[in-house]
């Protein structure tokens, strides 16, 4: 496929590794934190981390949507869709989250309650178009790559004055999670990050520039292919060893310093900042997340039918909050592989295929005792 | 949720809209969030949208950096009698 296949070519991976190799110093440790769950997927998939001198150690982040939300989000959808009889519409990785009382949305689903995967934000507005007399929620996470669709969905909502669509609103924004792990005492020591490549797509590369001037943390935005990813990681290599903090861009190809202007500007119209958001991991993080504006508040589900938020503690055993944190890895929860796999998740980092626990479970949990 | 791959427009469909080949599969998306896209031109999809053009040129560019530096890599080993 054009523009896919070219930039997973095996024997240009291999080449990168042996600079990488090649200019790692043998006596310090670079740990690097891909922040996205697009790379956490990619490296796992292609086994990029074989390809890594040992004292090169990538390090998850809390970058993957479905991960990231806490159960109370997931509950107050349940609610929604069981005690509301709304037809509550979301992306696929999501109706598989355990929410609180052993259930999930697909569990509420099987339950009775009308809970739909829908692709596109396009799909929830045709679904409200076509029943009129039933009230239609869209459960609308995601980091800044999902939100623009949404803020789309909801102009065109307003535009044709659809009475019976709203949003459950949980978008959140990358920069302030990266400040969240950055700022946390005795945190995780870092020497650089992966920057996200869609995110980066609508935000462009200005936004991580404090990470780089005020934390001194190089950031070398990244595309999902393997070789971006291997690349990315020789420039964060160099940076290191100059003792260099900059933010670099591997995917020029899609990225630009700016960004998507017309996406941001469309953004700022629908959507303001919340004064704090509760994020599973992370806790609650000040200005990281977004809500209606005002002037959208006949679409904002929160207040149309007075579900509030009620923060429900994680299960005990799940170390989903450290392994976002970047401070354990998966096969350091006691109960990965054995109660919690993909099939049967726990925890939220097994749910999507970007969450840490379910790439490492898919394609490296065999490495550890090879 | 994040995996989005770029996918070229094969069609202009009602305003606004486009049908993509995504490795085959034809699928319509929005052009809601582009200006400007063309014909022939690759975007990159998520959830039904174009989140940004993707420049053929600045790909181009990146694939030939990761030629040269095999080349490069080829010197090195020449230079140093494969030791690189």
């Amino acid at each position: 496929m054009k523009y896919v296949d070219e930039f997973r070519d095996g024997d240009l991976a291999k080449n990168i590794a042996a600079n990488i190799a090649g200019e790692a110093h043998a006596g310090r440790a670079y740990r690097l934190m891909e922040f996205c769950g697009g790379h956490t997927h990619a490296i796992s998939r292609y086994g990029l981390a074989d390809l890594l001198p040992p004292n090169v150690r990538m390090i998850h982040g809390p970058g993957c949507p479905v991960c990231v939300l806490p159960i109370g989000r997931i509950d107050q959808a349940i609610r929604l869709a069981r005690e509301q009889d709304v037809i509550l519409c979301t992306y696929a990785d999501t109706v598989r989250v355990p929410a609180s009382a052993n259930l999930s949305l697909m569990r509420a689903k099987a339950g009775g309650a009308d809970v739909r995967m829908i692709y596109s934000t396009q799909d929830a507005l045709k679904i409200a178009r076509d029943n009129p007399q039933r009230e239609v929620v869209f459960l609308a996470i995601g980091f800044e790559t999902t939100t623009p669709p949404t803020a789309v969905a909801i102009r065109q909502a307003a535009a044709e004055g659809l009475k019976n669509f709203s949003i459950l609103c949980d978008h959140v924004l990358t920069p302030a999670a990266m400040h969240a792990i950055l700022a946390v005492e005795g945190g995780v020591a870092l020497d650089g990050f992966v920057g996200p490549a869609h995110v980066s797509t609508v935000i462009g590369s200005k936004p991580y520039e404090p990470f780089a001037d005020d934390y001194h943390k190089p950031v070398v935005i990244a595309g999902f292919e393997p070789l971006d990813v291997m690349q990315a990681i020789l420039m964060l290599v160099r940076q290191v060893n100059d003792g260099r903090a900059a933010v670099e861009n591997e995917f020029t190809r899609a990225v630009t310093r700016e960004g998507n202007l017309k996406a941001q500007e469309l953004v700022a119209e629908v959507f303001e900042l919340r004064d704090a958001f509760e994020w599973r991991g992370l806790g609650s993080v000040p200005h990281s997340a977004l809500k209606l504006r005002p002037q959208f508040a006949a679409f904002d589900a929160e207040q149309k039918f007075k579900v509030d938020y009620v923060a429900v503690p994680d299960n005990k055993a799940c170390e989903c909050a450290a392994i976002l944190r970047g401070q354990k890895r998966p096969q350091e929860c006691k109960i990965f592989g054995t109660v919690c796999t993909p099939e049967n998740p726990v925890g939220s980092c097994m749910v999507s295929s970007e969450g840490a626990c379910a790439a490492h479970y898919s394609y490296g949990r065999f490495r550890e005792t090879a | 949720m994040c995996l989005a791959i770029p996918a070229r427009i094969e069609e202009l469909t009602t305003p606004g809209n486009a049908i993509v080949n995504l490795g085959g599969v034809r699928k319509e998306i929005s052009l809601a969030l582009v200006d400007d896209a063309a014909v022939g031109e690759y975007v990159i999809v998520h959830v039904g949208y174009a989140l940004q053009k993707l420049d053929q040129e600045e790909a181009e560019r990146t694939l030939q950096l990761f030629a040269e530096m095999g080349q490069l890599d080829e010197l090195r080993e020449e230079l140093t009698g494969g030791a690189a």
